[in-house]
Parts: structure tokens; C-alpha cells; sequence
């Protein structure tokens, strides 16, 4: 039994819930013959890669869903024999890149030449070209992209590539001007909402509209994780009540238990708890930017306008040079430290002032 | 993969040469700007100088090796690769090497491949009998993201073989080429196209194309959004048609990931934190770039009739400290919101 997101996943572009006259123009884009490289880009969970899979759809009908999962062999030029996992088609083939790291560049001019010179599908009535679909192309390496740019070009006649990003400030300007760029926004919570509607329809559920809006609320415009709440609401309880409790994501839970720890008291020993905490969260595969955001929101709640200032000025500094280095607890523990010290002045001077 | 790879089979339309015959097949779908990449050294806008030079080529004279720098889409790679089509003709497959980022250039590559192309000897006549150039041609693009032990390897080939092969070598930053390949080489810097020729020869190619711009106001839209970058003002073109159907102002900025100037104008005049927690999170959420907004923002606040010489100092400087944090690959969310707190700190003490 598979999980409703997977489930129920939209095979049409013109069965997408949101973002209708996006679809509609991708679907006339199909019908041209200059079809170019994309780059698709938005948050998680705002049904990028949905939104592909319908366009390979309408590109060469349902033969682009019948998908095999191999992996790939690979050396790199300092003779290191590198794997990588693929799901593809007889029409497109799609890679993780970043899963073999600094190798990335190799990966991808290998597997673009291979698809652009065994060339295409006899041209009868199918297209002449195939798609290789990246993901995270913001987090390949420099080399990586610079090595895409004039491939984009050089091949083009055969191939053409679908890159997938969640934001366009890492993809180097030289791609994107080769590239159609599709800015897909994450769905609004009323739109979440109404795909809540219309899934627990088909399960054969009834949704009272309250629960469906908190839970689109909970869900940060994400749908995945919408859907995935819902399911487990379904779970928890049913048949649904609009009171019923929705089960958040507890890394939300515990980031917002640390910064109370962090505000009641700013000592050294508490400062060694507060480590513990931040261990346990990225020990548990929460991305440690998001820690770093979610403490921020969490922190500057009681602060007065020109510390806000200060703490934001620190955390994205902080959060900076944890991208530089490579041990994240450092950079974390160090934020909490010098917010600890802003803080206890500034709780020290105001009572000073009270008296 | 394997079977993804088998189900292709190597047709015999492949060659591009052969499809102009082929009336009844469609062309194969090109892109417009590979479509309408100059066939000639004549079709190079702008860049006068190199096109000088490469004409005396052309007309006999001898070739130096070659350095073309300067920003994307300005024609560097197009202006090389019509002077090779136009040197070698027929034969250019055999005496012209391109190799670019995407093709293996280490330092083993360098001492084998290119060594044994350079070391190849060649005659000043064509098969059939015509002159033509004695020398091969090698065309290193996008060299700067060569490593320096390959740049010197390199660099010892091009002594050598100076007799029998001219090198090209194409980057945008020359400071990444080593001094020694350098000094060898006739440098040619790349200016990003005139506005007005920009216009032209979007003009030229709408006509072509048969796409309305009615009284082409559009166009001096689309060549703002790509300063001077004539592949980045194409594809937006040809994206804004495909996509709409119609060539837009507002289009074009969306298929360009551009900011629209509202948000912008937002960003700079979030007066409290609640308003830029709340503007950062919609901004992000829409999927619209930090890198882009500061981009944009830069222009915006240095032209700011409402803001005194001190706020423009105070923000211009917090937008250079976070793009560059963003170009290391800082969060978006983090960089926005510490400059978003400049900006209302700013504004609150003009
Ligand atoms: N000076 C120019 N004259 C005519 N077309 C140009 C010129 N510069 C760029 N273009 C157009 O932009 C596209 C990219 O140019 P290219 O030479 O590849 O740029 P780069 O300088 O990045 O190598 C070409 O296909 C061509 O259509
Ligand atoms: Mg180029």
C-alpha cells in the first residue's frame, strides 16, 4: 500500500490542483517543436518534480512512466570507480548528482554524452531528443556547472535536460540564460487545503474544513508534508474532528523547547545542555540551516528592535561560516553563546534601569 | 540505463549538413540562439576589433594564437568557431580541436590529446587540390576553468608547436589564465553588446521568427533585463513566446527569474520585523532568488530619490557583505532577514 502522496499524485498536467495556467502554457510549450532545457526551480514540496513527470507524460505519452532503477558506473579521471542510482525511461533518465559529491562533474558529461550520442528514438512521430533530469542542481560544484555550459549547447539537437533546483541564487548566471527558467511557488495553505479535500474524497473520507485548514497552516506551504499529516491524522483518529490534534513535526517542537532552555537562563552550564539538544537534531538529519532559522525566529520573539538587528546580523554571519567549515555543532554552539551574552546584558541593563 | 541507451538507434538523418535536403521532415528543433548564431565572421555584432583581425586571417594573413575574454554571450565562442568554418571549409572537422569545460582537460589530456592533435603535420593544400590555411587550429573554451598545471602543460605544447598549430583560448576572466599563456596570445576583450545593436538584431530575428512585438517597446524591456548578454536576451525571447505565446513585458521578466520591481520597492520600505519576517518568508516561499533581489536592489538603492547619502552607504554596504555570504552558499532565509534588519534600521534613522 503505498502513501497518499504517491498515491494520488496527478498524472495530467491538466489534473494539476494549482498553478493551472502554468500547466496550460507548459502544455502548449510541448506542442512546439523548439523545445528548450528547463530549469525548474521552488521550495520542497511545492510539486516540481509532479509537474515534470506530467510534462515527460505529454512529451512521449505513458511509456515515460514505466520506470527501472539501475545504477551507474563511473571513473573519474584519478581512476576512483564511482556508483550512482538512476531511474529512468526509454525516453529520459534522471540522477541525483550530488549524491557522489566532489564527482559530480564527471557524472553528468559522462551520462549527457552517452544520451546525446546513442542518439534518438527513430523519428517516427516520437521526438528527436531525450531528457536527462538533474536534481539539486543548486548544491553541484562550481565545476560541475561551468562543465554544463557549453554541453547545454553542444548537444542539444539530442538531448535536453530538465534541471531541478530549490532556488536559483546557486545556479551560476551562465546556466540560466541557456535554460527556460519555471518558478513553481509553493501552493497557498487555501490551495493545500483543497487538495486535502480532494484526496480524502477519493480515499472515501470526509475532512471537516477547519481541520483541513490547520493542517494546511502546520504544513509551511509544503504539500508533501501536508498530505503526510493528514495521513497520519487519519491514523490517529477517525472519522476526523475539526478539534483533533495535528501532528507536527517534533524537530518544530524541540527547537522551540531549546530556545525557551536558552532564554530562561544564559550560563556556561546551560550553554553545555543546549549543546546536547543541538546534537540530538542533527544526529536526527534536521538540515542544520533549518536549526539555525528556527532558533532565530524563536529567539528574536522578545527582543527590542535594535537587538533583533544584532541577532540577525550574528546568526547570518555564524550560519555563514558554518557553510565554510565542515562541523556545524561549532558554528551553532557559538551563536547560541554570543546570544546568550546580547542577551543577559540586555536583561541585566533593564533591570539596572528599573531601579 | 543500458536499455534506455539501446532503444536509440543512430539514424541516418543525423547529420546536420544533410536536413537542409530534406524539405519534407521538419528541421530538427534548434534553439534560436543556436539558430541564429552568426555563420560568418560578418554576422559578429559589435566587437569590431576582433572581427578586423580575424578578416586579415581570412584574406591570408597569419593567425597569432588567440585570447577571447569578456562576459557571456558576447559572441566569443561564435566568433571563433564561424572564423574556423570559414578558414578550414569542408576539412574543418580534421583540423579544428574544440575542446570545453565539459570534456576531460586535465594535465593528461593536455600532454596526450592536444600534444599528438598539435604534433600532427599538415599541408597548405585541401584534398581536392584548393589552398588553405597550413595550420590546425585548437580551441580551448571556457579555458578558465582549467587547472594551472594543465594552463602549463599547455603552455609548452604552444611553444613547441607554434609552426603547425594556433591556439584559441576563451574565458570570461583573464586573471585566471597563467601570465606565460597570456603573453603569448593576442588578447581580445568582449564588450557586452550596445543597446541599440542588441535591439537590432532582436529585431532581425523576430521578423525571421514572425513574432509580434508590435511597436517594439518590449524589446527595449527584454535587452534591460540581460545588460549586454545577447544568448540571455534570445532565450528569453524565444521562452516568452513559447511559453505566453506572445512576447510581454511582464514575461520576460518572469522567464527570466528577474524580481519584480514591486517586490523590490517592498523590501526596501519593510519598516518593523514582523513585516520582514513575514515579506522574507513570502519571498521565499514564491521561489523568487535572494541573489536576485540584491542584485536588483543594488541598482535601486544607489538611484533612491528617498534615501539620504547615509542610508544608501549603510545598505549598499550590508548588500555586498550578504551577496557575497550567499555566493558561499549561505542561507537565503538568514541573509535576507539580516539585511532586511539593516534596511529597517536604516530607514527608522535617516
Ligand atoms: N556579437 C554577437 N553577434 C551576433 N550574435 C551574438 C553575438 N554575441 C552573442 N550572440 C548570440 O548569442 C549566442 C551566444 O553567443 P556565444 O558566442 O556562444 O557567447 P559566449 O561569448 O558566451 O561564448 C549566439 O548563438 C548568438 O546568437
Ligand atoms: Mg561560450
Amino acid at each position: 500500500m503505498s502513501l497518499w502522496v504517491d498515491k494520488h499524485r496527478p498524472k495530467d498536467l491538466m489534473k494539476l490542483d494549482f498553478h493551472k495556467d502554468q500547466a496550460l502554457r507548459l502544455k502548449n510549450l510541448v506542442q512546439q517543436s523548439d523545445f528548450p532545457h528547463l530549469l525548474v526551480y521552488g521550495p520542497s514540496g511545492a510539486g516540481k518534480k509532479t509537474r515534470i513527470m506530467c510534462l515527460l507524460r505529454e512529451l512521449y505519452g505513458s511509456g515515460a512512466e514505466r520506470l527501472r532503477q539501475e545504477t551507474m558506473h563511473f571513473t573519474t579521471p584519478s581512476n576512483k570507480k564511482i556508483e550512482i542510482m538512476t531511474v529512468s525511461s526509454n525516453y529520459h533518465i534522471e540522477v541525483n548528482p550530488t549524491d557522489v559529491g566532489i564527482h559530480d562533474r564527471v557524472v553528468i558529461m559522462d551520462l549527457v554524452k552517452n544520451v546525446a550520442q546513442t542518439h534518438q528514438i527513430d523519428s517516427s512521430g516520437q521526438r528527436e531528443f531525450k531528457v536527462v533530469i538533474l536534481n539539486e542542481v543548486d548544491d553541484l560544484t562550481k565545476d560541475a556547472q561551468h562543465a554544463l555550459r557549453r554541453t547545454m549547447e553542444k548537444y542539444v539537437a539530442t538531448c535536453r535536460l530538465i534541471l531541478i533546483a530549490n532556488s536559483i541564487s546557486r545556479v551560476i548566471p551562465a546556466i540560466r540564460s541557456r535554460c527556460l527558467t519555471i518558478r513553481v511557488p509553493a501552493p497557498t495553505e487555501n490551495e493545500i487545503a483543497t487538495v486535502l479535500h480532494t484526496v480524502c474524497k477519493k480515499e472515501g473520507l470526509s475532512l471537516p474544513s477547519e481541520l483541513a485548514m490547520r493542517i494546511a497552516k502546520c504544513a509551511d506551504r509544503n504539500l508533501r508534508r501536508a498530505l503526510l499529516m493528514c495521513e497520519a491524522c487519519k491514523v490517529q483518529k477517525y472519522p476526523f474532528t475539526s478539534d483533533q490534534k495535528v501532528p507536527e513535526p517534533d524537530w518544530q517542537q524541540f527547537i522551540r523547547e531549546i530556545a525557551s532552555m536558552i532564554l530562561t537562563e544564559q550560563s556556561p552550564k546551560k550553554l553545555g545542555e543546549v549543546r546536547q539538544k543541538l546534537y540530538e537534531l542533527i544526529i536526527h538529519g534536521i538540515p542544520p540551516d533549518m536549526i539555525f532559522s528556527g532558533l532565530l525566529c524563536e529567539l528574536v520573539r522578545n527582543c527590542d528592535m535594535s537587538m533583533k538587528c544584532q541577532v540577525a546580523n550574528h546568526a547570518a554571519e555564524y550560519e555563514h561560516r558554518m557553510r565554510l567549515g565542515n562541523k556545524p555543532i561549532f558554528h551553532l554552539e557559538a551563536f547560541v553563546a554570543k546570544f546568550m551574552a546580547i542577551y543577559k546584558k540586555f536583561v541585566e541593563e533593564s533591570l539596572g534601569d528599573a531601579f | 540505463m543500458q536499455a534506455f541507451l539501446k532503444t536509440g538507434k543512430l539514424s541516418v538523418t543525423d547529420k546536420p549538413s544533410t536536413s537542409g535536403t530534406k524539405t519534407t521532415k521538419k528541421k530538427p528543433p534548434a534553439p534560436w540562439v543556436e539558430k541564429y548564431r552568426p555563420k560568418t565572421i560578418d554576422d559578429i555584432v559589435d566587437q569590431g576589433e576582433v572581427v578586423q583581425v580575424l578578416r586579415e586571417c581570412l584574406s591570408g594573413g597569419d593567425l597569432p594564437h588567440l585570447l577571447f575574454y569578456g562576459p557571456p554571450g558576447t559572441g566569443k565562442t561564435s566568433a571563433i568557431l564561424a572564423a574556423a568554418r570559414q578558414l578550414f571549409g569542408d576539412i574543418t572537422r580534421d583540423r579544428v580541436l574544440e575542446l570545453n569545460a565539459s570534456d576531460e582537460r586535465g594535465i593528461q589530456v593536455i600532454r596526450d590529446k592536444v600534444k599528438s592533435f598539435a604534433q600532427l603535420t599538415v599541408s597548405n593544400t585541401r584534398p581536392d587540390g584548393r589552398p588553405c590555411p597550413p595550420y590546425k587550429l585548437v580551441i580551448l573554451d571556457e579555458a578558465d576553468s582549467m587547472t594551472t598545471a594543465a594552463q602549463a602543460a599547455l603552455r609548452r605544447t604552444m611553444e613547441r608547436e607554434t609552426r603547425t598549430t594556433r591556439f584559441c583560448l576563451i574565458c570570461n576572466y583573464v586573471s585566471r589564465i597563467i601570465p606565460p599563456i597570456t603573453s603569448r596570445c593576442s588578447k581580445f576583450r568582449f564588450k557586452p553588446l550596445a543597446k541599440e545593436n542588441v535591439i537590432k538584431r532582436l529585431q532581425e530575428v523576430c521578423v525571421a521568427e514572425g513574432v509580434d512585438v508590435g511597436d517594439g517597446e518590449v524589446l527595449h524591456q527584454a535587452v534591460h533585463t540581460c545588460d549586454g548578454d545577447l544568448r540571455r536576451a534570445l532565450t528569453a525571447l524565444q521562452c516568452c513566446q513559447r511559453l505566453l505565446g506572445k512576447v510581454t513585458a511582464d514575461g520576460l521578466i518572469e522567464v527570466t527569474g528577474l524580481v519584480p520591481e514591486k517586490l523590490v520597492d517592498e523590501y526596501l520600505k519593510v519598516k518593523n520585523y514582523n513585516e520582514l519576517e513575514q515579506f522574507v518568508a513570502k519571498f521565499l516561499m514564491d521561489a523568487y532568488s535572494a541573489s536576485q533581489l540584491l542584485e536588483q536592489l543594488s541598482a535601486t538603492v544607489v538611484n533612491a530619490g528617498h534615501l539620504t547619502n547615509k542610508q544608501k552607504c549603510d545598505i549598499s554596504e550590508k548588500v555586498a557583505v550578504c551577496s557575497h555570504r550567499l555566493l558561499d552558499g549561505g542561507s537565503e532565509f538568514m541573509q535576507l532577514t539580516d539585511l532586511g534588519c539593516t534596511i529597517i534600521m536604516a530607514n527608522n534613522n535617516p
